[in-house]
């Protein structure tokens, strides 16, 4: 299988950081806007270089969201975070009206997603985020899996004239793409090329996902991963693609079975080409307190558990 | 501009218009609208900077208004017809399918005029302030209006947005209530009440005005000194005392045409009782 090599831990959300002050000194009508959080979302070297066009509203998300509408209406590219489950369950009526029914350029952006939050447990742990925004007519949900990945979606969020939901983490995790590579919204990213079947990974589980191909490579079986870190608009061509080869599929996100990359998976697949598919998910639970390696293990979010469901695919072709 | 006495003729052509269109429509919300009539025939003829031939969303160079209170739309399409915004024929397409007056404000079909959509409560001042800092931001000079219902001031998020504008400054934005006493389920203060909204609004950092919101003698010298309030660090409110119904005496003082239709019977009792000034559409 290809070969990745981390270059050091690190968590996504410093590479969301470092995005969008680089799209930040490339576009002056760039805005960020925090509910509080400006540090744990990594605003601060934003808000240090541009002071004028960062905008702390303190722990009033629902008014965040609106705000951060009437400054896009005047031409502002605007990038709105705090943690997942506050720029979006609690405010999924202001981004349903003023962001994605209103279609304003803002960009949802959500750190500390899924159950690897860790120690804060499930009150701060969402995973049902993904679900809720894709269910947006036009939004875009995006859920990068390393730092230079998170880095790279961050800047094409900006470019890209329109709602976009950026998902993006706390721990500190293998940091593994290209560092030069461009993010393309909307396109499936071929990891490892297989036979076999097919693991469709999102986010923290595309590190896990490679894991697996290993451990199913020394067991004689080919996978192909292929990284979905745009969920909406999702690659159908490529997944498409990907099953005619192999026949079989597995899915792994960071997230609720409900709306999330499993049944955007099966959904192309059952107009397409259908296939058995596994899907490795939070299943239809709710987070808890832990440490985040602890929590993926058991809440199986891991390599080990990827593994097994490829075998359990490629079993029921 | 206007005068007082033309502005009460159009204020009566605005209202006719709003009993058509929710008659033909057999739905909407006509008692808001009617109590909120005189506030935005004052604003779009005589107060707001606004030129609907060189109109764009981004409101660049121009005053801008964002209706917070969506289901007020009636008035708000009236008048945006009434000042150039659209013909005044496409009124009775309100509520229809396939119309672009839909039964609250949306920028998705396009209504030349409308800055963002509405109608879920409570969000358009948020809005408004974030518009508002754009323009700052812009170093455009121009201000903007929002309007919001009273029971709207029932939702958590107003008070968010007003903390948020007296913290940023936005000093180019005037804010008004339209301060008519009652919502969909009674009066205001049988259902949950919003108490004193004038030390409510100066206890989060504005300076408010209290004004008759049917008289113009008193309207327009309440937006003047609103104007003159403006760039001084703080944002402005001017809370307009009004009856829902205004205009007709079977619908005023009540809730009971908060969200309710005339029918064509009380459709004519009602024009009967105002003047058709502009010509009906």
């Amino acid at each position: 299988m290809k070969e990745y090599t981390n270059s050091g831990n690190k968590d996504t959300r410093s590479g969301f950081g470092a995005g969008l002050l680089e799209a930040g000194r490339r576009d002056s009508s760039i805005v960020a806007m925090a509910a509080d959080l400006a540090g744990s979302v990594k605003m601060e070297a934003f808000a240090k270089e541009f002071p004028d066009r960062f905008f702390q509203c303190g722990i009033a998300e629902a008014n965040m969201i609106g705000a951060a509408a009437g400054l896009a209406i005047t031409g502002k590219t605007v990038f709105a975070g705090s943690f997942a489950e506050f720029v979006t369950g609690r405010v999924y009526d202001q981004i349903r009206q003023e962001v994605a029914y209103g279609n304003t350029n803002v960009k949802i952006c959500a750190s500390h997603a899924g159950i690897t939050l860790g120690e804060d447990g499930a009150t701060h742990q969402t995973m049902e985020d993904i679900a809720l925004m894709r269910a947006l007519p036009g939004m875009v949900v995006i859920n990068p899996c390393d730092y230079n990945q998170t880095r790279a979606a961050t800047i094409a969020a900006a470019e890209y004239a329109g709602p976009v939901y950026l998902r993006f983490g706390r721990p500190a995790v293998p940091n593994f793409t290209p560092e030069d590579r461009k993010f393309e919204i909307g396109k499936a990213i071929m990891m490892n090329e297989g036979t076999d079947v097919s693991i469709f990974a999102t986010g923290h589980l595309v590190w896990e996902a490679l894991q697996a191909c290993a451990i199913l490579e020394d067991r004689g079986i080919s996978a192909e991963i292929i990284d979905i870190a745009t969920i909406k608009p999702v690659d159908a061509e490529a997944i498409l693609a990907s099953v005619a080869k192999t026949g079989a599929a597995v899915t792994a996100e960071e997230h609720n079975t409900a709306g999330g990359l499993g049944e955007v998976i099966c959904t192309v697949l059952a107009s397409g080409r259908p296939a058995p598919v596994e899907i490795i998910s939070g299943g239809d639970r709710f987070g808890q307190s832990g440490s985040p390696s602890e929590l993926m293990a058991a809440y199986g979010l891991d390599a080990a558990h990827i593994a097994e469901a490829a075998i359990k695919a490629i079993s029921r072709k | 501009m206007a005068s007082i006495e033309e502005l009460t003729r159009i204020a009566s052509q605005v209202r006719r218009d709003i009993i058509r269109m929710v008659t033909a429509a057999k739905s909407g919300h006509p008692g808001g609208s009617m109590s909120s009539a005189d506030i935005l025939t004052a604003l779009y003829f005589n107060v707001m900077r606004h030129d609907p031939a060189t109109w764009t969303r981004e409101g660049k160079g121009q005053d801008v208004f964002i209706l917070s209170a969506g289901h007020l739309a009636p008035a708000y399409y009236s008048l945006l017809a009434r000042t150039g915004y659209f013909p005044v024929q496409e009124l009775g397409t309100l509520r229809k399918f396939g119309s672009r007056l839909q039964g609250h404000p949306s920028v998705e079909t396009g209504v030349p005029g409308i800055f963002q959509t509405s109608g879920s409560l409570g969000q358009g001042l948020s809005v408004a302030a974030g518009f508002a800092l754009g323009k700052k931001m812009d170093g455009d000079g121009n201000t903007v209006y929002v309007l919001l219902g009273d029971g709207e001031c029932e939702e958590g998020q107003i008070w968010e947005a007003a903390m948020f504008c007296a913290h940023h400054r936005t000093d180019n934005l005037i804010a008004m209530v339209d301060w008519n006493g009652q919502q969909i389920d009674g009066r205001i203060d049988d259902v949950a009440g919003v108490g004193d909204l004038k030390a409510k609004w100066e206890a989060f950092g504005w300076d408010v005005l209290v004004c008759d919101g049917h008289d113009f003698k008193e309207i327009l010298p309440a937006f003047d000194r609103a104007k003159a309030m403006l760039g001084k660090g703080r944002p402005v409110m001017i809370l307009m005392k009004t009856d829902m119904g205004h205009g007709v005496d079977f619908m005023a003082g009540t809730h009971k045409w908060h969200g309710k239709a005339t029918n064509e019977e009380q459709c004519r009792e009602a024009l009967a009782q105002l003047e058709e000034t502009l010509g009906d559409y």
